[in-house]
């Protein structure tokens, strides 16, 4: 699949034939992947994979956001929003052709939307639509989007891959063959090991596109994809699975290795609806019997930015809260004691993750040091969908929260599995949405942050790294990233 | 023997009915949710409805059951939920993997476990007899995965001359063969333990024969004796191992193709249990039950022709 | 039969097993550290005297996890071969008593414990109620059922051409009267034999499935465990793939060797050719 022909004996002889090649800039690719994409239509399956390697590249959507999590245009050049901030009327790009040959004009816009919103959708991220109450085509080029009520959130959703201008002609096939405007032609797939695309030539931006072909190989173990990357097999690894393998990379001139930040913040959850967790004083003194610093030290051997509350340390309105539980071993045993829960057994099911598996091991001592007894169950993500997610049963968990500005989350109600609801919150929460000065917004996303923190709703862990390792002289990857995809067009070889 | 036949193919096509209501049933009350498997965690309820509808996850199970072994018998074994195309086109991507991993490792076992077995057999009672039986204890007590693992620490992490895992498919034949090498011995090494004293004691049988005596009486070297006579005498109970082994071996590699991350069968029915992918894992155990059922229900037909005493006494 | 004359096989054997069992006995009362404490700080440290094998990748002394591991093995071991065993043991007794139709039912249904893949019985199994040490006691006992079924099937169905058994039945005794006062001591001999054997394979068994992730939760260490946790460290700690491996192949071999050696105590005809 991806040691090939050459073995790491041969290894120098392979760098210089290769240093050899980049000194005339090539222009392919070979992107190392852990996930295999189940299908490939990213407005029909949520797996990450099928994101990471669709969106943007060979779909695209109204618009696009940059590494910082702006807002940008793309199939709409650009937009105007009017004074109530509910109508919105994009302007489309013109000329542009899907990779089958046909036109893209705002009757797709409007097809794709339909499709998304309506009583058949299957679209992963339905409710990023909820809002949309008509979309109506002014003219070829010119689509009008009206909501119902203030999104703040509108823009950048839309650039999201559920949100996919498809082409009605080909969306049938979108499964396995798909068809969209991007810089990037589907060109074949070998389930198992590999996935290739090819420089779309008809691009609108084409001379921009310095790469003509990528290649996508799967390898989901942590070994492989080391070996994998040290014979030079593969030209980055841009989620690279293990942080205890850095190092050699990191010791290596041939490789660049980038460590970011990703929007997953990992949380221990506990059950809020069911005792003890009912109770602040618990789930205080479970966030006091947790030590960050060695959970990240052993889970992640160090590669992640603690966090206090549920909002990314590389947000605008991050507020570092770290400090509001400090680490105390005999405080967290004095609260569990006052809760009457001291020598208590609790669950800890674990998703089969190695972040949530490694965490929960050093978690499950941390509590049993304040007089806890965390029974730790390793289940299956079928389980754990069913269980925790769909039926509450649980104590504690352990999950990453990977989707942009989901602090939503807090005000899904008793019904979401964290089983919390506090109308002080969801009425915050309904502010953030519809507020759309970012000044003001920020303001109310560190309000909600500390109450987060103050009430001690889960036990914040830390942010989900972003590990990256790439050749040198391969420029354009981002370090961190605000969403699930990775924009191939600005991806290039140093000259 | 008619009869006995008969009985014997009702109670096979009995056996393989019984696997498929078992797994239909299991994978029922499994807990999880293809829907919320396809859609994640973020995705409406109304969505899943529509999927779960698309999927035809909402009918009665019995009906389910039902229209699948239908269609099952006409050699139409449904959509996978997951992958969105037939089952037949999944499995039939992996049956290359699968099959080159079983072939090899079978006549790995075999050579070794021949040359191991007779050897030993004509060394009987002697310090190399006793060495190979040692050596095939020890082969019975190592787990394979742990075989595995050492054999990557060896020769990928340390020495670095073969890949740690994976199959870049056939169309890189060299390539191909570099990353079965691993995985090969593997699965054999364990295998060919067992298979070495099947062949060990059934040549000791034939050696005290009377016929193996002559040809040593009239001249013929010991090695030629063992080979061209023990050897085709002892091969009959040889062979029945063989074929039980066979199917262990297609069991064997669902652990090692999970060992070496092999695009395999054994690793596609792991996913497809994870992802509740129904159909995909009833074809899958379907087909590795076939195996296992077939080979004993050779093995049984063997038994038969070379002893036929023995199918009066199920009765 | 004096201990000169035992089979080289049982007298290994022996000492494995004792060894083995010794450590996990000793386990319950003793370990030179807790096996569950965390000292991050102080992971992945080589053999010395303070840590015999080194500490594992949480810091954790890798003998104190050892030998807390082999008493969970042993554990998973013997209950689930005596319950399958036995419940075995009596359908096979059963199946040979009744013949006919009831005989013809029982060893189907082994066909289909058979048929299944054990591996998949396991995981189905984690995957239904969670993964813990009894559902894998269960597995292992499942999957033992049609081999004793077979094995005191195929026994009894000689004892019961014994004249002395013709005899009980002139006396008229009850076929269940009879597996129990004739054949169930009769065949009890080759059901040990396979016991042992079967003893080993779970050893095994449970091994496998810990290594996927089924068996043991932490902080209770099992073999199996200790080796999928040091697979992704390979390169790091390579060491720590080995530790548990060996300790498997210890058990397994110790109880192979002793089932082996009593066999060919218990039936001589076999003892010539072996």
């Amino acid at each position: 699949m991806f040691l090939g022909t050459k073995t790491t004996t041969f290894m120098l002889g392979v760098a210089i034939g290769l240093s050899g090649t980049i000194a005339t800039a090539k222009s392919n690719i070979v992107i190392g992947l852990q996930q295999e994409p189940t299908t490939l239509d990213p407005t029909a399956d949520a797996t990450a994979s099928i994101d990471g390697i669709f969106t943007h590249n060979v779909f695209e959507s109204l618009t696009t956001v940059t590494e910082t999590g702006a807002v940008l245009p793309n199939l709409a050049e650009s937009w105007k929003i009017s004074d109530d901030n509910l109508t919105y009327t994009f302007s489309l790009a013109k000329g542009v052709k899907y990779h089958d040959g046909t036109d893209f004009n705002a009757d797709d816009v409007k097809f794709s939307f339909d499709r998304a919103m309506g009583e058949d959708s299957v679209n992963p991220s339905k409710k990023i639509f909820s809002k949309i109450t008509s979309v109506s085509v002014v003219d070829p080029h010119t689509i009008e989007i009206k909501l119902k009520s203030v999104d703040a959130f509108f823009l950048f959703n839309m650039a999201k891959g559920d949100a996919s201008i498809v082409g009605s002609e080909s969306v049938e096939g979108n499964k396995t063959n798909p068809i969209g405007t991007g810089p990037f032609t589907f060109t074949s797939w070998k389930r198992g090991d590999r996935m290739i695309l090819s420089k779309n030539m008809d691009y609108r931006d084409a001379a921009n596109i310095s790469l003509d072909k990528v290649e996508f190989r799967f390898i989901s173990d942590p070994a492989a994809a080391s070996a994998a990357i040290l014979s030079e097999e593969l030209d980055a690894f841009p989620g690279f699975p293990a942080p205890e393998l850095l190092p050699q990379f990191e010791a290596d001139p041939r490789f660049d290795v980038r460590v970011g930040s990703t929007e997953g913040e990992v949380i221990l959850a506990m059950n809020n609806a069911k005792p003890p967790f009912d109770d602040i004083r618990v789930r205080r003194a479970v966030s006091y019997a947790i030590n960050r610093d060695e959970i990240i030290d052993g889970a992640m051997y160090g590669r992640a930015t603690p966090i206090g509350s549920f909002y990314p340390p590389h947000g605008k309105a991050y507020v570092d809260l770290t400090g509001t539980y400090p680490h105390d071993t005999a405080k967290a045993k004095a609260l569990f004691e006052e809760a009457g829960v001291a020598g208590m057994t609790m669950t800890l099911r674990l998703p089969p993750f190695p972040y949530a598996k490694r965490s929960g091991e050093i978690i499950q001592a941390q509590l049993a040091a304040a007089g806890i007894d965390a029974k730790v169950e390793n289940v299956e993500w079928g389980f754990w969908i069913s269980e925790i997610y769909k039926k509450q049963a649980y104590d504690m968990t352990i999950i990453a929260h990977t989707s942009p500005n989901d602090m939503g989350n807090f005000a899904r109600g008793k019904k979401y599995f964290y089983g919390f609801e506090e109308q002080e919150f969801t009425d915050l929460w309904a502010s953030i949405r519809t507020e759309t000065d970012p000044a003001k917004r920020d303001e109310m996303l560190k309000q909600g942050q500390r109450y987060l923190a103050e009430n001690a709703i889960h036990g914040f862990l830390f942010q989900l790294p972003r590990l990256g390792v790439y050749r040198n002289g391969l420029n354009g990857f981002w370090t961190s990233s605000p969403v699930l995809y990775q924009p191939l067009a600005d991806v290039s070889w140093a000259k | 023997m008619g009869y006995f036949l008969f009985r014997r193919t009702v109670g096979l096509f009995l056996t393989l009915f019984a696997v498929s209501i078992v797994v239909f049933a299991s994978m029922n009350v499994l807990p999880g949710d293809p829907a919320i498997t396809i859609l994640g965690i973020e995705s409406t309820e109304d969505a899943r409805a529509v999927l779960r509808e698309q999927l035809g996850l909402d009918e009665p199970v019995l009906g389910q059951y039902f229209a699948w072994i239908f269609n099952a018998l006409q050699g139409d074994f449904g959509v996978s939920y997951s992958y969105g195309v037939p089952v037949s086109e999944l499995i039939g991507e992996r049956i290359p993997m699968t099959l080159s991993l079983a072939f090899s490792g079978m006549a790995l076992t075999t050579t070794l476990a021949l040359f191991l077995g007779i050897s030993a057999a004509s060394y009987h009672k002697k310090p190399g007899d006793w060495g190979v039986m040692l050596l095939s204890q020890l082969g019975i007590a190592i787990p394979a995965f742990w075989l595995s693992m050492l054999l990557v620490l060896l020769f990928a992490v340390k020495l670095r001359w073969l890949p740690p895992g994976g199959f870049p498919g056939w169309d890189e034949p060299l390539s191909a063969m570099r990353s079965l090498i691993l995985p090969t011995v593997a699965l054999a090494l364990v295998q060919s333990a067992v298979l070495a004293r099947v062949t060990r004691s059934s040549a000791l049988e034939v050696i005290r024969l009377d016929f193996v005596r002559t040809a040593r009486a009239s001249g013929f070297s010991k090695s030629r004796v063992l080979w061209r006579h023990v050897l085709p005498n002892a091969l009959i109970p040889i062979v029945t191992i063989v074929g039980l082994q066979f199917a262990a071996l297609v069991s064997g590699t669902i652990v090692i193709e999970n060992v070496f991350y092999l695009p395999g069968l054994g690793r596609l029915i792991f996913q497809s249990i994870s992802n509740r992918d129904l159909f995909t894992v009833q074809a899958l155990v379907m087909m590795f039950a076939i195996i296992v059922v077939l080979a004993n229900f050779l093995v049984d037909i063997a038994y038969v022709l070379i002893d036929p005493r023995l199918k009066g006494r199920s009765n | 039969m004096t201990l000169r004359q035992l089979p080289a096989n049982l007298i290994i054997g022996a000492i494995l097993v004792i060894l083995v069992l010794g450590v996990a006995l000793l386990s319950t009362i003793w370990t030179p550290y807790d096996h569950a404490a965390l000292s991050i700080s102080n992971k992945f440290q080589g053999p010395s005297f303070a840590h015999l094998l080194g500490t594992d990748q949480l810091g954790r002394d890798v003998v104190s996890q050892l030998m807390v591991a082999a008493g969970n093995s042993m554990v998973v071991a013997v209950t689930a071969v005596f319950i399958g065993g036995t419940i075995g043991t009596m359908l096979g007794l059963l199946a040979s008593a009744k013949g006919g139709w009831v005989e013809d039912l029982v060893m189907r249904l082994s066909d289909l414990g058979f048929a299944f893949p054990a591996l998949l019985f396991a995981i189905m199994l984690a995957a239904a109620f969670g993964p813990s040490l009894p559902n894998v006691v269960i597995a292992i006992a499942f999957i033992n059922i049609p081999v004793f079924a077979r094995v005191s099937r195929a026994s009894a169905n000689q004892i019961w051409t014994r004249e002395y058994v013709f005899a009980a039945r002139a006396a008229g005794l009850g076929k269940i009267a009879i597996s129990r006062d004739h054949i169930l001591p009769n065949i009890a001999a080759p059901v040990i034999v396979q016991a042992t054997i079967e003893f080993a394979l779970a050893i095994l068994i449970e091994a496998a499935l810990s290594y996927l992730g089924l068996g043991a939760q932490p902080p209770s260490p099992s073999w199996g465990r200790m080796l999928s946790e040091a697979q992704t460290l390979m390169y790091l700690a390579p060491q720590l793939a080995v530790y548990p491996g060996l300790a498997i192949v210890t058990a397994v071999l110790g109880f192979g060797l002793l089932g082996d050696g009593l066999r060919d105590i218990s039936d001589p005809r076999l003892a010539r050719e072996r």
